[in-house]
């Protein structure tokens, strides 16, 4: 189980209603079922380093990473965390679906990412 | 203070700030938001909340005091002194429509009900410029922030004491709406106001603490590193807004001011310490 850290205030956004959590970029669909998750580490952690894309240093500590942040958990032994790789992959897609408190950023439903990019970071992080 | 105690006091807010309307009255809202960052940072005296997140970063406060040795928002200060003193076109100053002034920021921002609306300081000022026939100054930076540095100078040492009327619902409404704004997440990138400064508040974005809540509102407008230029407290809503990748509002719109609203009597009892200096 790998819950990010929660935030006991995001209760009350849940509180006020659905209108205020669709604030955001229109609701993309869920995560595809028949997405290939066969992407390339190398430019994945490119991708998790970018500040303008993943940025997953901003939050996560990760092995060679510089100036980490420490909000969510440190990002080691990945696989023993996560029972397959597409249940890490529905975590990064969207985070709030398995914790509706969850803070990290919705990266796959709210389009942060390109698909590309998504399956990239996604078998980075796995081979953590 | 253990974990337990700490999360036992985060769920109570939590719950505390979301029961309707008629249950959690304001003042309860204040009281838990302020034990929440009492809680959560038991070494910080309460009156060290104005110093943001300096509050609880001691190499970061170093770096500070050394800047407020020769406060880089002194400028402001002198500019604005120079604004207030120089009469309008019409031969009036803005002494004219704030009697009380200079120091008179410790009432702003109030429930307007005639107008029925929140009044900021920015607005009042802007709003005093064009009764006596001047152009009003743009909100998020520049001369505005001038004024109200001065002002803000003028009144340090006064206490945040946000009234919202009982008589009058349409108070309470703003004060919920600023409430709701603080709360939900927007933006791209899905984060609430709260999500960094209440529940992540005294963690690390990258290298940067991200400063608590309880406080924000006292040292406005500052003197920001990042900008090179002072700003005010809406040119911030509207940065913080754009970090998380939303639209920006209007620097005293409808939504900012009611926010404004909500936040400063979050703060109520802090003292006014502005303007600032900030990274």
């Amino acid at each position: 189980m790998l819950f990010f850290r929660s935030s006991r205030p995001g209760l009350l956004a849940l509180s006020l209603g659905v209108s205020t959590l669709a604030a955001g970029p229109a609701l993309a669909a869920d995560m595809p079922p028949n997405i290939q998750l066969n992407g390339d580490a190398e430019a994945g952690e490119l991708v998790a380093n970018d500040r303008a894309k993943g940025n997953c240093v901003a939050c996560h500590a990760m092995p060679g990473a510089e100036s980490p942040g420490a909000i969510g958990p440190v990002l080691v032994a990945v696989q023993t965390r996560f029972p397959t790789k597409k249940a890490l992959a529905r975590q990064i897609w969207d985070a709030t679906t398995k914790n509706p408190e969850a803070v990290m950023p919705p990266f796959g439903k709210h389009e942060i990412l390109t698909n590309k990019e998504f399956v990239d970071v996604v078998e980075y992080i796995w081979s953590l | 203070m253990t974990k337990k105690t700490i999360t036992l006091i985060a769920a109570s807010l939590a719950c505390t700030l979301s029961l309707p309307t008629a249950l959690a009255t304001p003042e309860q809202d204040k009281e838990t938001f302020q034990a929440y960052f009492e809680s959560r940072f038991p070494n910080v005296p309460e009156d060290d909340f104005v110093n943001g997140a300096y509050a609880i970063d001691p190499v970061g406060r170093e770096n500070w005091e050394a800047i407020e040795e020769f406060p880089p928002y002194e400028t402001a200060i002198s500019k604005g002194e120079e604004m207030w003193e120089t009469p309008f076109e019409n031969g009036k100053t803005y002494k004219d429509c704030f009697p009380d002034g200079p120091a008179i920021a410790g009432k702003y921002p109030y429930w307007d009900r005639e107008r029925g609306m929140v009044i900021t300081l920015p607005l009042a000022i802007n709003e005093c410029r064009e009764e006596n026939k001047e152009k009003p100054l743009k909100y998020a930076k520049g001369p505005i922030a001038d004024i109200v540095g001065y002002i803000a100078y003028e009144s340090r040492g006064q206490v945040t004491n946000v009234e919202i009327p009982e008589d009058d619902p349409r108070a309470l409404e703003a004060y919920e709406r600023g409430k709701q704004f603080y709360f939900a997440r927007r933006g791209q990138l899905n984060f609430s106001c709260a999500h960094c400064h209440m529940g992540n508040s005294g963690t690390t974005l990258r290298t940067e603490i991200l400063s608590p809540a309880y406080g924000h509102t006292t040292h406005f407008p500052v003197y920001r590193s990042k900008w090179g230029a002072m700003g005010t407290l809406h040119r911030r809503f509207s940065g913080c807004n754009k970090q998380v990748r939303a639209k920006p509002f209007k620097p005293q719109g409808e939504e900012y001011r009611n926010l404004e609203f909500f936040f400063t009597y979050m703060n109520n009892g802090l003292e006014l310490n502005g303007p600032g200096a900030r990274k």
